[in-house]
C-alpha cells in the first residue's frame, strides 16, 4: 500500500487566496490541481510536501479562449478539454496529437495543462508542444503578474520558474497564419512516457519556411528543442532533404540516457525520425493536404 | 479532517487524515467495496468511480479533495435492484472472467455511454484504455458495452426484442 506521508491539507478559494495560503506556508507547500503527477510522487516520497494547497474549485482558469492576437489557455484546463477543444484543433493539432497520447481518458479527465508544466517532468509532452510553440507563460504573484516565454519556463529536471508564493495561471500561444503543426510520440505501450517524442509547427510562405519551431521530449535536448534545426530551416524551402537535414542535427545535438526505456543509440534514431515526420505532417497541414 | 461527500445520493461524513485516498474513503471508511483498490498507481483502472459527472481513478484522489463533491460508486448503478444497460450487458456477453476489473469498466462504460450513447469499437477500447483487464476479455468487455448501447433500457428491452 502505498501512502504519502503526513502533510496539512488546505483549500483555496481563489487565485489570491491560494498565493495568500503559500505566502503562509512558505516553501513546504504545494499546490495541487489534478494531482496525477504529484500524488505519485508523494506515494513514493520522492515528494514530501508539508502543506497541499488544493486549487481545484479555483474559478476563471479553465478557459480556452482567443485573446488578441494569442489563444489563452488557463492553467486548470483538463487535458481532457485539451483534446476536445475545436479553437485548438482549428490553430494548433498538434496538442490533440499529443493529448491523444498522454496517459489514458481517465488520467486526462483529471490532469491539468497547469500542472503538467508545473511538474516539469523531462519527459512531459506539453512542455514540447509549448516549446515547439514558442508560447508564454503567466506567473502571479501577490507583487502582480509577470510572462515568462515558455523556453525559459523549465529550468532543469523538476525544476520552473515559478517561484515560491507564485502560480503559473496561464499559457499563452501567438496565432499565427498559414501554418501547420503535428506531434509524434514512441511509447512502449499505450499510455505511457514517451521514449521519445517530437513537436512542430512550421509556418509557410509560399514553398519556403517562413517560421518554424521544433519541441523535442525525453531525448535530453537542451530546453526541449534544437535550435540550430530550427535556424537551418528558417527561410529556405520547406523539402525533404532540408527536414532530413533538420532531424539529423536533433540527433546529433540531443542528450538523451539509456534507462528502462530504451538505449541511448535507440533514442537518437526516434529524435531523428520523429522529428522528419512532424516536419512533413506539419507542412502537410499548413498546405491543407492533411488534416 | 472532517469530509463531507454525496456517495451515491447519501451525504457521509466522516473525520480522516488529509492523506487518506478516496479509494481507501469509499472501502474501507464507508464499506463500500465495489470499488476495487489495484496497482495504486494510477494504471489499472478498477478503482475508477465518478466524481461530480466525472470518470476517475480514485486511487490518485485524495477523499478531502472529494469533500463537497457528488461520487458515485458501482454500488449505485442498479436501481431498485434491477440492473443497468451496462452491467446487463456484461451479463448478456460474459464479459468478465475473474471480474476485478469489472467495477472499473462499468463505471468507465457508463461515462463514456453519458457522453457517447452509440460508440463504435474504437470508440468503446480508446475509452477502456486506462482500465486493464488481465484475464484478456477485451474482446467480451467490447461487446458487453455495444450491447448496452443497443439495449439503453437493459434487460426490459432485451425481453422484448
Amino acid at each position: 500500500m502505498q501512502v504519502p506521508d503526513v502533510f496539512e491539507y488546505e483549500r483555496a478559494s481563489s487565485v489570491d487566496d491560494a498565493i495568500a495560503l503559500l505566502e503562509k506556508h512558505g516553501d513546504e507547500a504545494r499546490l495541487i490541481a489534478g494531482g496525477h503527477s504529484l500524488l505519485p510522487m508523494m506515494k513514493l516520497r520522492l515528494a514530501v510536501p508539508e502543506v497541499l494547497i488544493d486549487i481545484n474549485d479555483l474559478e476563471g482558469l479553465d478557459h480556452i479562449r482567443i485573446d488578441g492576437d494569442e489563444i489563452a489557455i488557463g492553467a486548470m484546463v483538463r487535458h481532457a478539454a485539451l483534446l476536445e477543444s475545436a479553437l485548438l484543433a482549428e490553430h494548433y493539432p498538434i496538442f490533440a496529437d499529443a493529448e491523444r497520447v498522454i496517459a489514458d481518458p481517465l488520467v486526462r479527465n483529471r490532469g491539468t495543462i497547469g500542472g503538467s508544466f508545473c511538474q516539469g517532468d523531462p519527459a512531459e509532452d506539453l512542455a514540447s508542444v509549448g516549446t515547439a510553440l514558442r508560447g508564454s507563460a503567466v506567473i502571479r504573484s501577490s507583487a502582480g503578474e509577470r510572462t515568462v516565454p515558455i523556453r525559459e519556463f523549465h529550468q532543469g529536471p523538476y525544476e520552473t520558474a515559478v517561484g515560491d508564493a507564485e502560480m503559473l495561471v496561464e499559457l499563452r500561444f501567438p496565432i499565427r497564419t498559414h501554418i501547420g503543426s503535428a506531434y509524434a510520440k514512441v511509447e512502449r505501450r499505450v499510455g505511457d512516457w514517451a521514449v521519445a517524442a517530437a513537436g512542430a509547427f512550421v509556418q509557410l510562405d509560399g514553398d519556403q519556411i517562413a517560421d518554424v519551431g521544433i519541441g523535442l521530449t525525453a531525448v535530453g535536448a537542451d530546453g526541449f528543442t534544437c535550435p540550430e534545426a530550427e535556424d537551418l530551416l528558417r527561410g529556405g524551402p520547406a523539402t525533404p532533404e532540408r527536414f532530413a537535414d533538420a532531424a539529423q542535427l536533433c540527433h546529433d545535438l540531443c542528450a538523451p540516457v539509456t534507462d528502462q526505456r530504451g538505449p541511448e543509440d535507440y533514442k537518437r534514431h526516434l529524435a531523428r525520425e520523429l522529428t522528419r515526420r512532424v516536419l512533413h505532417r506539419a507542412t502537410a497541414r499548413a498546405r491543407g493536404e492533411e488534416s | 479532517m472532517q469530509v463531507t461527500m454525496t456517495v451515491n445520493g447519501d451525504e457521509v461524513t466522516r473525520d480522516v487524515e488529509p492523506r487518506m485516498l478516496l479509494v481507501h474513503f469509499i472501502r474501507d471508511e464507508l464499506g463500500l467495496t465495489g470499488t476495487h483498490w489495484g496497482c495504486d498507481t494510477s494504471n489499472c483502472g478498477t478503482c475508477t468511480l465518478w466524481v461530480d459527472g466525472e470518470a476517475v481513478k480514485s486511487c490518485t484522489v485524495l477523499a478531502a479533495m472529494a469533500g463537497g463533491r457528488d461520487v458515485h460508486t458501482v454500488e449505485g448503478v442498479a436501481q431498485n435492484g434491477e440492473l443497468d444497460a451496462v452491467q446487463q450487458g456484461f451479463l448478456e456477453e460474459h464479459g468478465l472472467q475473474c471480474g476485478f476489473c469489472t467495477p472499473g469498466m462499468i463505471m468507465t462504460a457508463k461515462w463514456l455511454l453519458e457522453r457517447d450513447p452509440d460508440p463504435d469499437e474504437g470508440t468503446i477500447r480508446e475509452a477502456i484504455s486506462g482500465n486493464l483487464c488481465r484475464c484478456t476479455g477485451y474482446e467480451n468487455i467490447v461487446r458487453a458495452v455495444r450491447w448496452a448501447a443497443e439495449h439503453p433500457a437493459g434487460a426490459d428491452e432485451e425481453v422484448s426484442a
